[in-house]
């Protein structure tokens, strides 16, 4: 297997297993939040707070170290109609967010303690027992998932049920979707079926429906978990065009050591400030 | 077609397949108050004012009839389109919203006229439909069509004035689109394109599927709204065929099974009535209350599933010469329904009660009347997971801070008892597809939890302990009783494959276990705890336990788990091929005649006796399944036929006809008649009604569930994990009403009948929209109906709002639409609440002793 493709092997790994991701497909998604749900009880995960968001159905308000997936609801017109009679002048786009596993992941590169690590599945994961709360990885992200707990102070995310997929179960959240719109498995054939599942919306009318952190040509190098959505990126609160914020990371380390460090912290803290 | 169920939301594991069906290419509409979930899924969404259903369905069948897209042959051969009724019979359109032999004082109709031609003698008098009316004696029809002679009069060519078809084709002459956009607030080009999608996708090649839920059911008129769906699917030729059919969504996960093996007041197990004190005063007389004399169909060996059942109740007891114990079974006296209970407790006139699995004090309609009924009780059990409302009203109820329950003075003594959770007991589940499955247990119940089965085994034998010696003839029912089961395990759990074995039957006194109900004996030679579930544990083997997944065996998938009767998939599958036994198409196979073998055979176990050839005609003078014709597939029913037109059985008439909810907004735009006119109302100064048109109560409201919570809460509010998704009391508003109110996102908001004020947090979103109905905007709320007083997230309860009017067939509330009024900010509190409420009432024109307005 290439590097390229793989992650894990890239890491070292002498022989991965394929590649593991997910493929989110938000037109069939229901907005039931059993992926939350399930994905708190196998993980342990603790409760969010008892608060009314007012942001449609999502009490939830994005992902965060206590929330691994988060369900967006998004109200909102029409598009134009279908061909053959659209759903009327309304819809209701629904969402199951979650930890993208970038094939090029800043949180992994700047973590100083190696808790954050590149599994043999090519994800990536943050160890609760090495994790020494620094939070250098929560500025990396270029999506604003990773997150450092409260009284706890480690940071935390979706680990793709590491303890669950190493024994060939499906992660949680996945088990639990009732319509598969979390659909787990090898990525490359994932991608090909979320190509498929593309060109049939299209096929149907649904010219909106596009593929998000499904191109290896990306800023991240393509997500381990990607996406088809049905309308621009950031009205799901998801960046257009999000870029590994480590890039140019090792030149930097040798000219400006850790200053570099603060810089990426604050291109995400702009662009976070643009996108929400 | 989703109508009057929420299904993305309510039932989001069935509603896969939903999504399943969509991916292969067919079209979803969802009609509905309020822009759901589910609506987010349709390819089409219709809003509709709550409450206009019948319309809306009427305007379709309008739309069949009038232009001739009745599937023919089907109509013809299966349904009583043809069917001659008698020249008496008078339609709510010559009576301005009555049928004919409409009697006011007692309050129902004298159903003669409505009879098949020459069966008039047969019909039931006025008393004895009021009769049937108290105990919802239409509850009995679910296994099988009201009683009907066989022999009717036909027109073949549909042309006879008086024939089922042209009578339907006056009735619903008038609801014409435009109609249906005045009462329902429909636009005719919308309502064309829903015409356009069911009929299209209906006929000999193409099947389309009914999908409904108490959106339908709880209203005055719910069972009409449902047999207008029935009629639409008959006419199009969508029953008894594969991908057609009307599919009953269950709020919980066995109502199905609770209304098989029923947990109500009138109906034994397999859909037998519970005996009437009056009409049923013998073994004899109980059977042949349930058979018409000249009866086609299956129905016919009633007498075998009742003698079965009384020799699984009391053994080697019932006997021939004691009518098989038939004494000791309890006699209705009348109606025993929920809410007549509720009622006689606020009066006093019942002194315990028994809770499982159900939390009325936020649950039920009219929650006040709940709360301050089981307030006068001498003792309440519940059993719950959790300690509900209903365990805790005689402190924490919002009747505390008022002063109409003082905690120190309620005479009620609450036992709570812990109740074991469905994983930590076995047993099984009927749902919606009459599918048995079983559950095997996953884990002990921890501590004192115990299952229903362990309670109620343990609590008989305990009972029969005391009253051991007993020289009482009042103690024998009890002391009779056949109440032996296997029990294992240190707390002598009683073993549920035991009850399922007694459920399915065996042969006296070798005990073998039937292998269908066609077995039962009415001579006490077998035992059956339900006759419709004989099979379920055929060959001694646990059926409904099967577990062969859907990709080893074809697409019925008939070895997994048992559907009744019979294992059967779909019920009236005869109707899937033509009157010659062969299938209407190749796409739409599903059960035919094989003419070289001689028998029906196909996909799924054909609803037809095996032998009987698509040409047998009966012989004159027989009856039971001999009388069946080989081209009468609707075998549950006297004529067998599908019924677009219901001779008798139905309390509110023959043909189902819009009337307004009991609190509407508007004058029925159809005819003088504004309710139904056969509506069950418990006419008393603690349930007034908000009056017709009120200005003091405008707006109308509508509730229901949400994904995150389960019915009350008391499953999920008790979870942080689901009170987190959904942590507060809220109420949905468009921005039109909004803006009318000077509601503010997120501020509270309160609605207000005249019954209770509850307040929620205000959620103001695009998916409401003020219809425009006769020329003028109705606005629509929608509150969830989850909230009460305990648990980690706890809030005002909807069902507090909702007064006590019922359908007249099965005594269900209309809990699904009423008018209230909208204001911003909080509720009072306190006494302060009751005067808000009193001079609500007097403005709305109601005082003590004019309930209705
Ligand atoms: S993969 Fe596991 S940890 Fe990640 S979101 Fe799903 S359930 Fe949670
Ligand atoms: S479980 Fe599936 S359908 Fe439900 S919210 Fe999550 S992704 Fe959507």
């Amino acid at each position: 297997m290439d590097n390229a493709a793989s992650p894990a092997a890239a890491s070292g790994y002498a022989d991965p297993p394929r590649r593991m991701g997910f493929f989110t497909d938000t037109s069939v998604c229901i907005g039931c939040k059993a992926c939350e749900v399930a994905c708190k009880e196998w993980n342990g995960v603790p409760d969010d707070g008892f608060n009314l968001l007012g942001m449609s159905y999502d009490n939830t308000g994005g992902l965060s170290a206590n929330s691994w997936r988060a369900v967006a609801f998004i109200e909102q017109p029409a598009p134009p109609k279908a061909p053959d009679g659209g759903a009327g002048d309304l819809r209701w786009l629904m969402m199951s967010n979650v930890c993208k596993h970038c094939t090029h992941a800043a949180c992994l590169d700047v973590c100083p303690t190696g808790a954050l690590f590149r599994t043999e599945f090519s994800t990536v994961v943050v160890q609760e027992d090495i994790c020494n709360g620094c939070g250098y990885c929560i500025p990396a992200c270029p999506y604003g998932v990773i997150d450092q707990r409260e009284g706890d102070g480690r940071a935390w995310k979706c680990t793709m049920c590491y303890d669950r997929i190493g024994d060939g179960l499906t992660p949680a959240c996945a088990k639990a979707c009732p319509t598969q719109s979390i659909q787990y498995g090898p990525l490359d054939e994932l991608r090909g079926r979320a190509e498929q599942r593309q060109a049939k919306l299209h096929e149907a009318g649904e010219t909106s429906a596009r593929l998000y952190g499904n191109d290896p040509g990306d800023g991240v190098g393509g997500d381990g978990a990607f996406f088809l959505l049905l309308d621009e990126p950031e009205v799901y609160g998801l960046p257009p065009d999000p870029v590994v914020t480590t890039r140019d990371l090792p030149k930097m380390w040798r000219t400006a050591g850790l200053a570099a460090l603060t810089m990426a912290a604050a291109v995400v803290a702009a662009f976070v400030g643009r996108s929400r | 077609m989703i109508q009057g169920s929420n299904m993305a939301e309510a039932h989001p594991v069935g509603f896969q397949w939903v999504v399943d069906a969509k991916q292969r290419g067919a079209k979803v509409i969802h009609v509905d108050p309020r822009f759901t979930r589910t609506s987010a899924l349709a390819d089409r969404y219709v809003p509709i004012r709550a409450g206009s259903d019948i319309a809306f369905l009427g305007g379709i069948v309008n739309h069949i009839l009038s232009r001739g897209l009745d599937f023919r042959e089907y109509v013809l051969a299966y349904t009583n389109a043809a069917t001659i009724i008698t020249k008496d019979f008078r339609d709510t359109e010559d009576l301005d919203g009555l049928f004919s032999g409409w009697d006011p004082v007692a309050g129902v109709y004298d159903p003669a006229s409505w009879q098949y031609e020459g069966h008039q003698e047969d019909s039931p008098s006025v008393a004895e439909v009021a009769a049937h009316k108290e105990v919802a004696g239409g509850l009995r029809h679910e296994s099988h069509g009201a009683p009907v002679g066989r022999h009717t009069q036909r027109d073949e060519t549909l042309q006879d004035p008086r024939c089922v078809y042209q009578i339907l084709k006056r009735h619903y002459s008038r609801y014409t689109p435009e109609m249906v956009q005045e009462v329902c607030g429909v636009p005719p080009d919308v309502f064309a394109e829903v015409c356009r999608a069911w009929t299209e996708n209906s006929g000999r090649e193409r099947t389309t599927c009914l999908v409904y839920s108490v959106g339908w059911t709880q209203h005055s008129v719910g069972v009409q709204y449902i047999r207008t769906g029935a009629i639409i699917q008959l006419l199009l030729g969508n029953m008894g065929r594969p991908g057609g059919g009307i599919l009953a969504l269950r709020g919980h996960a066995s109502i199905q099974g609770s209304t098989d093996i029923p947990t109500l007041f009138n109906l034994l197990p397999g859909y037998l009535p519970m005996p009437h004190h009056a009409q049923h005063p013998t073994l004899d007389k109980w059977v042949e209350g349930t058979i018409h004399q000249a009866q086609k169909g299956f129905w016919g060996s009633a007498r075998a599933y009742c003698v079965s059942l009384l020799k699984a109740y009391w053994g080697e007891k019932a006997t021939p010469d004691n009518d098989f114990c038939f004494g000791y079974l309890p006699r209705l006296t009348g109606d025993h329904g929920t809410y007549q209970q509720t009622l006689d407790m606020i009066d006093g006139k019942i002194c315990g009660y028994f809770l499982l699995g159900q939390n009325p004090a936020v649950g039920s309609a009219h929650g006040r009347a709940q709360r301050l009924g089981m307030a006068n009780l001498d003792w309440l059990v519940v059993r719950d997971l959790y300690e509900i409302e209903s365990a805790t009203f005689w402190k924490n109820g919002p009747e505390i801070e008022t002063g109409e329950i003082v905690t120190e003075e309620c005479r009620t003594e609450v036992f709570l008892l812990p109740a074991a959770a469905h994983v930590e007991k076995e047993g099984s589940f009927t749902q919606t597809q009459r599918m048995l499955q079983w559950r095997e247990k996953a884990l002990d119940p921890p501590g004192d939890c115990r299952s229903e089965l362990w309670f109620f085994y343990h609590l008989g034998r305990l009972i029969r302990q005391k009253l051991a010696g007993s020289t009482q003839q009042r103690d024998r029912p009890i002391l009779d009783l056949a109440w032996e089961y296997p029990t294992h395990g240190p707390h002598d759990e009683p073993s549920a494959e035991a009850v399922l074995m007694e459920i399915n039957g065996y042969t006296l006194p070798d005990r073998q276990p039937l292998s269908g109900f066609s077995e039962l004996k009415d001579d006490g030679s077998t035992v059956c705890g339900c006759w419709i579930y004989s099979g379920v544990f055929k060959d001694g083997v646990n059926q409904a336990a099967r577990r062969k997944p859907g990709t080893d065996q074809d697409w019925v998938a008939s070895e997994w788990a048992w559907a009744w009767p019979m294992n059967r998939r779909i019920l009236y599958n005869r109707a899937s091929a033509d009157p010659d036994g062969k299938p209407w198409s190749e796409r739409k196979k599903y059960v035919w005649w094989d003419p070289e073998r001689n028998e029906w055979t196909g996909f799924d176990v054909p609803d037809f006796e095996k032998t009987k050839p698509p040409s047998y005609r009966p012989p004159d003078g027989a009856t039971g399944p001999a009388a069946l014709a080989g081209d009468d597939p609707f075998v549950m029913q006297g004529d067998g036929k599908g019924w677009l037109y219901v001779p008798s059985g139905l309390i509110d008439g023959p043909l189902p006809t819009h009337y307004e909810p009991v609190e509407s907004p508007i004058r029925n735009p159809l005819y003088k008649q504004q309710f139904n006119p056969t509506r069950r109302y418990y006419d008393r100064p603690d349930n007034p009604l908000n009056p017709v048109g009120s200005t003091v109560f405008p707006y109308v409201f509508t509730t229901s569930r949400l994904t995150e919570h389960h019915t009350a809460g008391g499953m999920s509010r008790t979870l942080a994990y689901l009170s987190e998704l959904q942590p507060a009391m809220f109420i949905e508003v468009s921005p039109e009403l909004a803006a009318l109110r000077g509601l503010r996102p997120l501020d509270w908001a309160h609605v207000v009948t005249t019954r209770a004020v509850v307040e929620a947090r205000v959620l103001v979103t695009d998916r409401l929209r003020p219809l425009r109905v006769e020329n003028h905007a109705v606005h629509q709320v929608w509150l969830p109906y989850h909230w009460g007083y305990a648990g980690l997230v706890t809030g005002d309860a909807a069902n507090d709002l909702l007064g006590i009017a019922l359908d007249p067939n099965v005594l269900i509330q209309e809990s699904k639409v009423g008018t209230c009024d909208v204001q911003p900010g909080r509720r009072p509190t306190g006494r302060a609440l009751l005067a808000y409420l009193a001079d609500y009432r007097r403005r709305a024109g109601l005082s003590e002793g004019n309930q209705r307005g």
